[in-house]
């Protein structure tokens, strides 16, 4: 399909605001201007055409079933989309809070702002939260940059952070951005044992970063062991919280000893994706944790009144220019109050269960490499069909021929040809079984006739893309250079 | 139980599928000491009665005050079509593009919005947006970093003062050495900052037009800052990037900007987009989703998600940054804003902007004791002094409808008297003129 640019007809009116009555040399010296930006030129119809006809080359949540393992893509209600499109709360400017006395004018999200807060403590059993990150992966620099902070504090020498093979890979990452060395653990039997841990968990480690249920949807079994290890070198216990689906009402991570945790707010609380974001990563710390956390807090007067707290000797400063990314926690705030505690916890339990269902029925016909009760998701494994030639990526492909979304594939690395499932709890039995049925059709079309599967997809607006070439050439902008 | 459809009967099959008893066996493996020790979440509400309560606390927020505000976020119009396209729930329920087959929308989407950012800037390459512009600079800073191997960042003080405070606590782990060149008057203190530019400094970060609203060529400097073989990055606001002297033209190696003034609305802070894009020669250090394009089996034109060898899911932690995710459905709604608008709309904008500020610009300066404080060329946003405290007058006026602007004494220590004043194309000649009547009875 043609891009816009290609679209473009000089001359052709879209939106335009009323005509200036003066031109922009009027103000500024002809030196300061640019010449045009080439910016397309359209009808207001060919724009609304264009969108609508590439959206449908989309598979989303609301069309197709979505089991992408680590991504939690769940159905999220529609009325929360009217919550954030709500004017009092879209046509606030962020910094009317700034100005002396303007507290007055934003009684109202201040007040989410601060409710939201004392809702995930409670989920999470933390003594509090900061909803400034922007993004899961923001959450955890903005953990480790505590980390690190708590360490200054106490005058501690720590110089690296431990991440688990099982961890999310962003977890790593974080760590070495924020100014860590990073140590790696091996998992055993899909965990983390006490053994493998001690030998790399010195004086120097500043914290642990633990995805729990781990990326191979296991729960780590020796949890209470590690803990008591780690806080026995005053490092601090981070929890990549983007697995939160699974444990709603069943574990809350304070209570279980970790320091910090972030939350995946697009994934576990109701707020869709947008095809990559925006999301929204909320960061939970224990007591000795919360001196640190991001400029500036909502706090509480005794008359009701809500307030900004800019006073903060020990903080990490701040993560975001404002408190975060207000237009999509508003959406898992109103969630939370919808399902509330009860509503909360049969979501993990259906999650829990679709997925065991799943990871049952699909056993005779794929390896589980870790065939045991998982939490809300379960990896299994095409060993078996790629000695015919069918790897993970045909499976996946040939999946998308049957409407479904693929699952993460070739994550996490520990598994060969792995098949990462989510199937979440918003999705009924019919929808479950028909995935279901479908794989199994696809490991049987993997003995009998391969190629038909390499071949995949073939319903899609596109076949199967070169992703070398795009690297090798890197077209990326739509003007040959 | 709401958007759970597992009624007890399915519930009963699929535990006799996996062979245990109850739904809790299946949770028999975290041990009793590490269960909750409250779960003291209300109750859950009806959807009806949740759309009440969040109404009622969203009528506690003053929406009615005719505003000057902008500090670098803009209340321009959205048109109406921008809504409706990015609502289709094809975008807004689909997850990052990891099968490129199943969403060439979202793709071609970011493919679009990459030309788009890296033709506004004047620039080779966009990357598909990170989270904000403060988040955008913090990577520009650390591109620069890594591809001169240098610590030194000399910082103009007439950045946004929001961009500098986070950039300080992004750094405060890195070892790097942040210099802040003062302002001169509001002007981009362009000898100060050249003079500073040595053999250790990475990078010089300025700003057009500045936090003061004043317009700059900087060629001449970053002609320099190439010469000590530092990079450029120059922050933008990218609606008055339609007419001013892009950084492309000026030589920066890096522009930034935030993208929330086309197509955002202010929403209290967030979601916004931050717009990056540079020169080829940084590509493979910039930090993000970039969409690429490519052909399928047949030939036929595709996206993929590419030149991934730099991200966190395959380098782990010799990645380039962290960040996984773009604001995907913002860049698509900057895309279709500015596709609405088109060359002439959004010079027309960014125009009636700049007209409207000079007005409001001439009525302010014509009361006695108000003063220009941004001295030389300004676009839509300009600082005047006044005879009197910024944050009185502010309070005073806040209570007659009006925000008059942001004060600029809450970052600048000395510039207490000193108010930031902003108009956009939505801004009347009635309203400034209201402004100013209401200001001359006050001072």
């Amino acid at each position: 399909m043609k891009t816009v640019f290609e679209k473009s007809v000089p001359g052709r009116e879209g939106c335009w605001p009323e005509e200036p009555k003066t031109k922009i040399e009027d103000f500024i010296p002809t030196e300061l201007l640019r010449e045009e930006a080439g910016m397309p030129s359209l009808s207001e119809l060919d724009v609304v055409r264009h969108f609508t006809l590439l959206s449908q080359k989309n598979f989303g949540v609301d069309s197709n079933f979505y089991p992408l393992g680590s991504c939690t893509m769940k159905y999220n209600p529609k009325f929360t989309e009217v919550v954030a499109a709500m004017p009092g709360f879209a046509k606030l400017h962020p910094v009317i809070s700034q100005l002396k006395g303007a507290g007055r004018h934003c009684q109202g999200a201040l007040e989410v702002i601060h409710e939201t807060e004392s809702l995930l403590s409670e989920l999470t059993g933390m003594a509090a939260f900061t909803m400034h990150p922007m993004a899961g992966a923001h959450g955890e620099l903005t953990g480790v940059m505590l980390m690190a902070a708590y360490h200054r504090d106490k005058g501690n020498k720590k110089t690296k952070i431990v991440c688990p093979d099982s961890a999310h890979g962003t977890n790593p990452a974080s760590a070495a951005v924020a100014g860590y060395d990073v140590v790696s653990v091996e998992s055993k039997d899909g965990i983390i044992t006490p053994e493998a841990l001690a030998e790399v968990l010195d004086d120097e480690v500043a914290g642990v970063m633990m995805t729990c249920p781990n990326t191979l949807g296991l729960f780590e079994t020796h949890l209470q062991e590690l803990v008591e290890m780690i806080h026995e070198k005053d490092a601090l216990l981070y929890y990549d919280g983007a697995n939160m689906n699974a444990i709603m009402g069943k574990l809350r991570v304070g209570d279980a000893g970790f320091d910090i945790v972030h939350l995946n707010l697009h994934k576990t609380l109701g707020t869709p994706h947008g095809g990559g974001g925006p999301g929204s990563g909320p960061v939970g710390v224990s007591e000795r944790v919360k001196p640190f956390l991001p400029i500036s807090r909502v706090e509480k007067l005794e008359d009701g009144q809500y307030y900004l707290d800019y006073d903060a000797p020990k903080s990490i400063g701040y993560v975001a220019p404002f408190y975060g990314n207000f237009g999509v926690y508003l959406k898992a705030y109103a969630y939370m109050l919808r399902l509330g505690r009860e509503g909360l916890t049969r979501a993990t339990e259906g999650a829990v269960l679709s997925a065991n269902y799943m990871r049952k029925r699909l056993e005779n016909h794929y390896e589980i490499p870790y065939n045991r009760i998982c939490m809300h998701e379960f990896v299994a494994s095409a060993v078996e069909q790629a000695k015919n030639g069918v790897r993970a990526l045909d499976v996946a492909k040939a999946l998308l021929d049957k409407g479904h979304h693929a699952p993460t594939i070739y994550f996490p690395l520990i598994v060969k040809e792995c098949l990462m499932i989510e199937p979440t709890e918003t999705e009924n039995k019919e929808t479950i079984d028909l995935f279901i049925d479908d794989l199994i059709e696809i490991a049987e079309m993997a003995e009998k006739n391969p190629e038909a599967l390499q071949a995949a997809p073939l319903t899609t607006s596109v076949k199967r893309l070169d992703e070398t070439k795009a690297a090798r050439s890197m077209v990326i902008t739509d003007d040959i250079k | 139980m709401p958007y759970v459809p597992h009624s007890p009967e399915e519930i009963r099959e699929m535990l006799d599928v996996i062979g245990v008893d109850s739904v809790e066996d299946l949770f028999a493996e975290i041990p009793t000491e590490l269960r909750p020790k409250s779960f003291a979440l209300p109750k859950g509400k009806s959807e009806m009665a949740v759309l009440q309560q969040l109404e009622e606390m969203a009528a506690k927020n003053t929406t009615d005050l005719t505003s000057f505000l902008g500090a670098g976020f803009y209340d321009h119009f959205i048109p109406t079509a921008v809504d409706a396209l990015s609502s289709r729930s094809e975008f807004y329920t689909a997850y990052t593009p990891y099968q490129p087959e199943s969403s060439q929308g979202t793709l071609q989407a970011i493919f679009e919005y990459q030309t788009a950012m890296a033709r506004l800037m004047g620039m080779d390459y966009a990357n598909a947006s990170v989270y904000d512009g403060g988040s955008a600079l913090y990577e520009a800073t650390l591109m620069a970093v890594r591809k001169t191997r240098r610590k030194k960042i000399i910082v103009s003080e007439a950045l946004n003062p929001i961009y500098r405070v986070m950039l300080d606590s992004y750094t405060t782990n890195l070892n790097l050495e942040l210099i802040t060149v003062p302002h001169n008057h509001g002007r981009t203190n362009v000898k100060s900052i050249t003079a500073a530019v040595d053999k250790d400094t990475a990078a010089v970060i300025v700003q057009n037009p500045n936090f003061f609203g004043s317009v700059n060529d900087f060629t001449e400097m970053f002609e320099k800052v190439h010469e000590h073989k530092a990079l450029a990055i120059m922050s933008t606001y990218p609606v008055m990037q339609s007419v001013l002297k892009t950084p492309g033209q000026m030589g920066a190696d890096i522009a930034i900007g935030d993208g929330q003034s086309i197509g955002q609305p202010l929403s209290f802070g967030g979601p916004y987009l931050g717009i990056m894009t540079c020169t080829k020669a940084l590509v493979r250090q910039m930090p993000g989703r970039i969409a690429g394009r490519t052909e399928d089996e047949d030939g036929k034109t595709g996206y993929v998600l590419t030149i991934q060898a730099r991200e966190q899911h395959i380098r782990r932690q010799k990645a380039t940054s962290n960040i996984c995710s773009n604001q995907a459905l913002c860049a698509l709604r900057t895309l279709i804003h500015l596709c609405l608008l088109g060359e002439e709309g959004l010079r027309r904008t960014a125009t009636l902007s700049v007209e409207r500020a000079h007005y409001a610009a001439e009525r302010l300066t014509a009361i006695d004791g108000v003063e220009m404080f941004t001295k030389g060329p300004f676009g839509n946003e300009f600082a005047v002094s006044l005879p009197v405290n910024a944050f009185e007058v502010i309070d005073k006026l806040t209570e007659r409808g009006i925000i008059p602007g942001f004060p600029v004494g809450r970052y600048y220590e000395g510039f207490e008297n000193v108010l930031l004043v902003a108009c956009t194309e939505k801004t009347t000649e009635e309203q400034i003129g209201i402004f100013a009547e209401i200001l001359r009875g006050t001072i």
